[in-house]
């Protein structure tokens, strides 16, 4: 008979989403096109199938966008709280009743696993949604009301304006979620603009404020490229911007806004270090550091991608890892059982390529796992090397794919040192069964996020954001309301 | 892992002392992580000609079970004739693994099973509680391998376990072993041991690692989780950890021992989630009845109308399957 | 034809998520402000009082064990629930206080948003009033507040639903349960108020709900020895057997957290602020050594 468990192909449906052949800029509560006509095509990184033409906002349309959000600001930020939550709870339950369309949209769009855009990003988004809805009341209960700028600002402190945010790819609409929930809780405004290669599911929610009867001007979505994302930062009346990408970028946009009154969060790159004591829950911790680097094909800014292991356990973890690896299954995003998905896009294959090629020629020693990978789209294999040190340059650059290299240590002081020697400090994940060596740890290494026997894990209530180059400000929580209001 | 930790086994069984250095040293198990690990095996979907061939293995794969102060012979011949005949209208259904009962009815369902295979299992050792001395735990199995059992599903002594007398549960476990040996007369050889952990009763997942491993050292060839007869039975991330202990124990000695959850898995659906545990946590060397086994009565009946399902493509009824 | 004869609807308590009549199989005529009768409303005994106190304390661990934003969930369903039977709470509302249809409706409308409000708290709360301390020497230590238990509500005999919803929804919004006392005007908006919680997805017994004679159930849930905390908003100056003072002596017996009644009724359209919130929770505070 064979083994039943070659599991056979289980496709989530993919016609529950009505992809239009093509879409315009969302501003001022209606679609348009970009006053050029500019267009980009988003395509289906697991087949390059072209999905649908995408506008591409100029200038002029960022300034429509930053002049609709200003006008709305007005009624917007004078409205009670209680009636600013109830709009982000109608957002909240319209993406909850959405929540299966949007995940399969996601899923084809990013190349994600649909068991990752369904029962992770989704139903985060929707709680974070919930979540700064129920803020949107209590901004006086946060504690918050010291002002440097704002006179007028007391007990009940106030949004600061026009927000320009940038979000990346690799979590679209969840990245969507946590500016925007938040900058409406505050008052403020917004312009959005999402990543060139995954625009479909911010367009969706464009459809869903609609629904909700979101004022026009309260959020505007303009999508484009790069220049689209420069000039909506640049735009002299954006109050506020909050980017999340790249580091090199991050510092470009801190050059941009220099000088100005204009106030910047950035959550930029990581190089994550994930430390396993030799008293570690040795299947778990295996499980961490699989969750911890191929979630999401390791495309995630926090990913566990240094893996930090006591050489006293070295060799019976690394082949307990290796025989878990093999477990993975790699293939078509919707199909309910696969754990890693496309590669996002055909530059970031080629990045992760070069660097992986790096590796080798700088004399790591590199496994992947075997097997067919489908023949059109971007796709990657799980990788991870071993005899890495410090000094190579995948121990050090963001590979940003599902790329894991393996260091040893001797002692726990020489992990901390080990794990903040990088310009990045995201976070940063330990495994010990010890509670108070986890805890020791956990106060030295320099890192936004701390994760104690787990990893990537994410709640609206909990703040996320980063130490040294991997930006500042908070999102999540009390904390990220901080970066919305005039404080 | 443990291949540098079981170096001798014979030397970690040596005395109490080294017994539980050797059991307390065994990882710990992070309960979150296992638990969601369990959780996220629990999403795969199980389709079309995998679903097909699932089914009838976990058919393969049931100790069909009946426990109740109330059974009688009538009762026992009624669920041995289900096992030959699992679903009359379709002749090609295989057949379950075992008929499982209490050791005074095995000679019953002995007879009523005849040379077709199926396996007649016996509970064992004062069976739910283990609450009796040695010599009767001794002598209920002796009676049911007598009877003809094929395999006899003991119970440890949690009391002792809990209160850390590892040497106790072992000695034990290692005598009603050997009196699972079969005479010269009946054949030679030697009834299958299964090794009832009651892990709801030992409530940690650090518990049920140990307790694995202390069954396994004294010879079990299966372990199991669970009576039936207490509020926790079987669940997803028990047999998880028990399933680590049993590749982690054939790494260290090269010994396969097979794993058996029983209790509270009434659904097909219940079935293929772990089937899958069994597949993503120890591959396919497990996924035979010689080595996995489910301890249920009324599944048997929901995989035949699924069975059915798949075959006619109209959702079955009740009233489409035998009561027994 | 005649004309159609309307359907009067029976008022039962509510208890561990069901309906049952009294166990004293009495009841009493509720009656509007002009003494007119508006229906019967059960007389809960003694024994009621009981059995909803063994209902609270069973749906406390589930409840307190409940993840914040589960909880929030919940009472925005609460709120989705309400807004539905506007028209029908305005009614009840109205009869039983006396007000004119538009202060009805507005009272309504307060309690639907009050429920919004506290769906909003259940996981900030901790955020609020807890956090991490910065202790001398190597510790970690944080606080948190915690839900004290069952707490009894002796409910606003005025403000029907929203007194009600003012008392009742800071008290689960933490993970506390309740036995709620609804006398007076409150008693039948009080129990149709029952059935939205029931399809609420509000798990039974995290509210119960009897109706009847202050003087006969109020000392029984005060002076009960697994009641944690008291709310004594609703206990009328007037009331005459019980006063305030001799259910707080009563509750002293174990402690109970008391919140004692204002001067005069509060005013439940005004910002609640956090107050009845911390008043039913305790703050834990956890110390973890850090070393290696």
């Amino acid at each position: 008979m064979g083994n039943p468990f070659e599991y056979a192909p289980a496709p989530e449906s993919r016609a529950i989403v009505d992809i239009a052949p093509a879409y315009g800029l969302f501003i001022d509560g209606t679609f348009a096109e970009a006053a050029d006509g500019g267009r980009l095509k988003t395509v289906n990184p697991a087949t390059e199938e072209v999905l649908a033409e995408i506008a591409v906002g100029g200038e002029a349309d960022v300034d429509r966008a930053v002049k609709a959000a200003r006008k709305a600001f007005k009624s917007w930020s004078a409205l009670p709280g209680a009636q600013r939550a109830k709009y982000l709870f109608r957002i909240a339950r319209l993406i909850q009743e959405h929540a299966r369309e949007l995940a399969v949209l996601e899923s084809i769009d990013n190349g994600k696993p649909i068991r990752e855009s369904r029962d992770v990003d989704i139903p985060l988004v929707a709680a974070h949604f919930f979540h700064y809805a129920g803020w949107a009341d209590k901004l006086a209960h946060a504690g918050l009301w010291r002002s440097r700028t704002n006179e007028h600002s007391g007990a009940d402190p106030k949004p600061i304006g026009v927000a320009g945010q940038v979000i990346p790819w690799n979590f679209p609409l969840l990245m969507l979620a946590w500016k925007v929930a938040p900058a409406l809780a505050c008052g403020n405004t917004v312009v959005l603009k999402p990543a060139e290669t995954t625009p479909l599911t911010a367009l969706r929610f464009a459809e869903i404020c609609v629904e909700a009867g979101l004022p026009n001007g309260v959020v505007n979505i303009v999508t484009g490229a790069g220049e689209t994302g420069r000039a909506l930062i640049a735009h002299p009346d954006v109050d506020k911007v909050a980017f999340t990408g790249s580091t090199a970028v991050g510092k470009e946009i801190a050059r941009t806004i220099a000088g100005t009154r204009k106030r910047v969060t950035l959550e930029l790159g990581g190089k994550a270090a994930n430390i396993v004591y030799d008293d570690a829950a040795i299947d778990s911790a295996v499980d961490g550091i699989v969750e911890g680097i191929f979630f999401n094909g390791g495309q995630v800014c926090c990913a566990g991608s240094r893996l930090l292991v006591q050489e006293s356990v070295a060799d019976e973890l690394l082949a307990s890892l290796t025989r878990r690896i093999k477990t993975l299954r790699v293939g078509d995003p919707l199909d309910k059982n696969t754990d890693v998905g496309a590669i996002n896009s055909a530059a970031q294959l080629s990045r992760i390529q070069e660097l992986v090629a790096a590796g080798e020629a700088e004399g790591a020693e590199r496994w992947s796992l075997a097997g067919e990978l489908p023949g059109k789209g971007f796709w990657f294999p799980p990788t991870v090397f071993t005899g890495v040190t410090q000094a190579h340059r995948i121990a050090r650059d963001e590979i940003f794919g599902p790329v894991l290299t393996v260091q040893t240590f001797r002692t726990p002081a020489e992990a901390v040192e080990k794990a903040n020697n990088t310009a990045y400090g995201l976070s940063a994940g330990v495994w010990t069964e010890k509670g108070a060596k986890a805890l020791w740890t956990a106060q030295r290494l320099r890192a936004g996020v701390v994760w104690t026997n787990t990893f990537n894990k994410f709640d609206p209530a909990s703040p996320f954001g980063g130490f040294k180059e991997s930006g500042f400000g908070r999102e999540g929580g009390r904390h990220g309301l901080e970066a919305y209001l005039d404080v | 892992m443990p291949s540098a930790i079981l170096a001798d086994p014979a030397e970690v069984t040596s005395s109490e002392a080294a017994l539980r250095r050797f059991l307390h040293g065994l990882p710990g198990v992070d309960r979150v992580g296992t638990e969601a690990r369990a959780a996220m095996l629990a999403t795969r979907s199980i389709k079309t000609d995998a679903k097909v061939a699932a089914i009838d293995l976990a058919i393969r794969m049931i100790d069909l079970t009946t426990l109740e102060g109330a059974d009688t012979p009538g009762k026992v011949r009624s669920l041995c004739a289900k096992a030959l005949h699992p679903d009359p209208g379709a002749p090609d259904t295989p057949r379950p693994a075992a008929i499982c009962v209490y050791g005074d009815l095995v000679a019953e369902a002995k007879a009523a099973l005849g040379d077709f295979g199926v396996h007649v299992a016996a509970v064992a050792t004062a069976f739910p509680s283990g609450r009796a001395s040695l010599d009767v735990k001794l002598a209920d199995v002796a009676y049911a391998v007598a009877a003809g059992a094929d395999e006899i599903d003991m119970v440890i002594d949690r009391g002792a376990f809990l209160a850390g007398r590892y040497r106790d549960v072992f000695d034990e476990i290692v005598a009603v072993k050997a009196a699972c040996a079969r005479g010269e007369a009946a054949g030679g050889g030697s009834a299958h041991l299964k090794v009832i952990l009651e892990t709801g009763e030992l409530s940690t997942y650090d518990n049920v690692r140990r307790a694995s491993w202390l069954a396994m050292l004294a010879g079990a060839d299966f372990i199991k989780t669970s009576t039936g007869k207490v509020a926790v039975n079987a669940t997803l991330p028990v047999t998880l950890v028990m399933l680590q202990a049993v590749r982690d124990f054939r790494e260290a000695t090269g010994r396969q021992v097979g794993v058996k959850p029983a209790g509270g898995i009434r659904t097909t659906k219940d079935a293929m989630k772990y089937l899958v545990l069994v597949n993503e946590t120890v591959g396919s060397d497990w996924l035979d009845p010689d080595w996995f086994r489910l301890g249920a009565s009324s599944l048997l009946n929901d995989l035949l109308m699924q069975r059915q399902k798949l075959a006619t493509g109209r959702y079955s009824g009740p009233d489409y399957v035998t009561v027994d | 034809m005649s004309e159609r004869l309307e359907v009067l609807k029976t008022y039962k308590l509510y208890v561990g998520g069901k309906f049952p009549r009294s166990e004293s199989g009495r009841v009493y005529a509720v009656t509007d402000s002009k003494g007119r009768t508006l229906a019967n409303a059960p007389r809960g005994s003694r024994k009621d009082a009981r059995d909803a106190v063994v209902a609270a304390r069973k749906a406390f661990p589930g409840w307190s064990g409940a993840t914040a934003y589960n909880r929030g969930q919940i009472l925005y369903r609460i709120a989705e629930m309400l807004e539905g039977r506007r028209e029908q709470f305005a009614t009840e509302v109205a009869a039983a206080e006396g007000v004119n249809r538009t202060r009805a409706l507005a009272a309504v409308d307060a309690a639907v948003d009050r429920w919004v409000w506290y769906a909003g708290w259940t996981d900030k709360l901790a955020q609020v009033a807890g956090g991490a301390n910065p202790v001398a020497g190597p510790f970690a230590n944080w606080s948190t507040p915690e839900p004290t238990g069952v707490v009894a509500v002796i409910a606003s005999q005025r403000s029907s639903l929203l007194g009600l919803t003012g008392a009742v929804a800071p008290v689960i919004a933490t993970g506390n349960t309740a036995v709620v006392l609804a006398a007076g005007a409150s008693a039948l908006p009080a129990l149709s108020f029952a059935e939205v919680l029931a399809v609420s997805d509000l798990p039974g017994g995290v509210v119960n709900i009897l109706t009847g004679h202050p003087a006969e159930i109020a000392p029984t849930l005060a002076s009960h020895q697994d009641v944690n905390a008291i709310d004594l908003t609703g206990v009328a100056p007037d009331a005459g057997v019980a006063s305030a003072r001799d259910l707080e002596i009563a509750a002293a017996d174990n402690l109970k957290r008391v919140l004692r009644p204002g001067p005069k009724e509060p005013d439940w359209t005004a910002d609640p602020g956090t107050a009845r919130m911390l008043a039913f929770t305790e703050t834990r505070t956890v110390w973890h050594p850090t070393g290696h």
